[in-house]
């Protein structure tokens, strides 16, 4: 009988990728529902201390799964092993952060079992001992309630986001299973990550930040809102497809390719909040949408918003904030 | 190099969706359709390994009639055929269930590289391409911004999280998932529209053991998103009147100006 929950924790070299804690929280919490017992997983050639660390947490179980293969993360070398250990362990439920890395090879994992993954789902539920998976379609503009049939294991991986790390909670110290794992060819060579050029800017500073997106149309149009960001004090900053276009330095770019801010303002100019953008600023403190669709995400994060043109409401507010400004 | 481009047709990004009444999926009846954002660029990066290394695009579509329109622009700015995978209700197969019905339509074709989107602009599942190449045998990369294909290897640049990239060599055959925005997509002229007339599209249908194998997943329920904040918003329609009333907002309730 296929029982308890695998989680997959995440790291480069050691280092824990933080997402992982939230796939914890919320195996945690599925775990107390579905009264199943957690397993952590670390991968690597030699992640022992790593799962010491994750050993901390409340889990009942932590299987650092070894091969020298392992040493960078590969597709082929994270399916094999992880399909070693869900075959050993044969649980009801595998659960993974929805991190780049994961996206990789994930999938290939699931296909082992020919399957696919419930993937980057922003929460889940469990009523009647069967879960309820929730993940957002359409770019952000609906929400789908995903149910699982037939056989186990599930795989599901949460979005970045879904959970808090720091709803991960503590235990009293689980037991640390070394394992070796068979992992067969590997085909691709990866090179050393790098970082294109040194970061220009630190946007992680920021008081207030303007950022444009794709309704700002055109390059010329950036003035509009550069003038505001000047009427703030504020930085310029961008979503992808403005940075992809060279109309702003990729440096610029805010969100999970990009960088991480919260500020205590943010306005948001023409963006329309798709998830690897909010990751990267929706811990700011007020938030500002000015959007013409009153259905885009970017309202639902939104402290403020105005439906509507940009073209017509930002010089108004610029000089709305220049008075302001100038009076006190 | 022979390449397989994968296109899926998915609701026109602008298009305003409503809930169908089965609270399943949307109303797809009066919708306006287009391709899926990061299988443009799949097509255009193919289109440019070809022009360095000869050989053929290939698109592959699935869906009903509608999806020849993906079909027909993908030969107008230069593919040199196509494969159409032709079925109703394809579009709400799982991610295996689709890569099963894709590996089946290609296979054959034994193609040296097959190109597809990172995700989709509606289910956004992430994962077809992936699941194929495990389907074929073939080595993959995911998240890929830069290819540099020659006859003797495939180097390719995959975007990591905050700023990080990395580059992967693998031999070919091998499937990689493109990511939106990494070059300026080409337009169809005029030549290239009266051309892709004269291309072959093949019609396929997938075996009935794809399509009728019980889902593993299945939407229960489509519905608007709860919003996670309470959201002021301001000028009712007047972006105008709402810029005022947003400047004496941040200055007295919000305090940050
Ligand atoms: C793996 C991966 C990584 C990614 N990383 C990032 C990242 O780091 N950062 C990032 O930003 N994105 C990232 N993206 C892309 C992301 O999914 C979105 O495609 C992108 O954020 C959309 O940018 P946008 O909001 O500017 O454009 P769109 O989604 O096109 O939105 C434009 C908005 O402007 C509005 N608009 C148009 N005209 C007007 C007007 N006149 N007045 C007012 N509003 C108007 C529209 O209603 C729309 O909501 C990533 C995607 C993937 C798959």
């Amino acid at each position: 009988m296929s029982n308890g929950i695998v989680v997959f924790i995440e790291h480069r070299n050691g280092v824990l990728n933080k997402t992982s804690l939230e796939a914890v929280a919320g195996a945690q919490l599925l775990g107390s529902a579905l009264q199943q017992e957690i397993t952590a997983v670390v991968v690597g050639s030699d992640a022992s201390a790593l799962a010491q660390e994750i050993a901390a947490y409340d889990v009942a179980k932590v299987i650092n799964a070894g091969n020298a293969k392992l040493v960078d993360y590969t597709p082929d070398g994270y399916t094999d092993a992880m399909e070693h250990v869900v075959k050993q362990l044969d649980p009801h439920l595998v659960l993974l952060p929805h991190t780049y890395l994961v996206r990789d090879f994930a999938p290939k994992l699931a296909a082992r079992f020919g399957k696919s993954l419930i993937s980057d789902c922003i929460r889940a539920g469990v009523a009647d001992s069967s879960i309820t998976f929730t993940r957002r379609i359409f770019l952000g503009k609906l929400d789908a309630d995903v149910v699982s049939d037939g056989e186990p294991p599930v795989f599901a991986t949460f979005q970045s986001g879904a959970y808090r790390p720091d709803q991960a909670r503590k235990g009293n110290g689980a037991a640390v299973e070394g394992i070796t794992v068979d992992v067969g060819e590997i085909r691709m060579t990866p090179e050393a990550p790098f970082q294109e050029v040194k970061q220009a800017v630190d946007l992680s500073k920021a008081d207030i930040i303007v950022a444009v997106g794709r309704g700002i149309k055109s390059k010329d149009n950036l003035a509009l809102a550069e003038k505001l960001a000047e009427a703030l004090g504020a930085d310029l900053a961008a979503s992808r497809p403005i940075c992809d276009a060279e109309w702003l330095p990729i440096d610029r770019q805010i969100g999970s390719s990009g960088q991480t801010v919260a500020p205590k303002l943010y306005v948001a100019l023409g963006i329309s909040g798709a998830i690897q953008h909010l990751v990267g600023m929706k811990n700011s403190g007020t938030i500002v949408a000015i959007n013409k669709d009153p259905e885009a995400p970017i309202f639902d994060i939104a402290d403020y918003g105005i439906v509507g043109d940009l073209f017509e409401a930002v010089p108004v507010l610029t000089e709305e904030i220049k008075k302001i400004k100038g009076a006190s | 190099m022979n390449i397989i481009v994968l296109m899926k047709q998915v609701a026109n990004k602008d298009a305003i969706l409503r809930i169908n009444k089965e609270a399943t999926w949307i109303e797809e009846g009066d919708l306006s359709f287009e391709v899926s954002e990061s299988d443009g660029y799949a097509l255009e990066e193919a289109l440019r390994v070809r022009e360095k290394l000869q050989g053929e695009v290939v698109v592959c579509s699935m869906g009903p009639q509608r999806v020849k329109s993906v079909i027909k622009d993908a030969l107008a700015r230069g593919a040199d055929r196509a494969i159409h995978v032709v079925g109703d209700n394809l579009g709400h197969l799982s991610p295996y269930a689709t890569a099963s019905a894709l590996a089946e339509a290609i296979r054959d074709e034994k193609p040296d590289l097959v190109f597809t989107g990172l995700q989709s602009d509606d289910y956004g599942y992430g994962q077809t391409g992936v699941i194929l190449a495990e389907l074929l045998g073939l080595p993959h990369a995911t998240i890929v911004i830069e290819v540099d294909a020659s006859a003797e290897r495939l180097r390719v640049k995959r975007e990591l999280e905050s700023g990080w990239y990395q580059w992967y060599t693998m031999p070919t055959p091998a499937l990689l998932t493109i990511q939106s925005g990494i070059s300026q997509i080409r337009y169809a002229t005029l030549k290239g529209i009266m051309a892709a007339k004269k291309k072959e599209v093949k019609e396929v249908t997938p075996s009935a053991e794809i399509v009728d194998r019980p889902a593993h997943q299945r939407i229960a329920r489509v519905y608007l998103p709860q919003k996670s904040k309470q959201t002021q918003l301001l000028g009712n329609g007047d972006a105008k009147a709402g810029a005022v009333e947003l400047a004496q907002k941040l200055h007295t309730e919000a305090r940050v100006i």
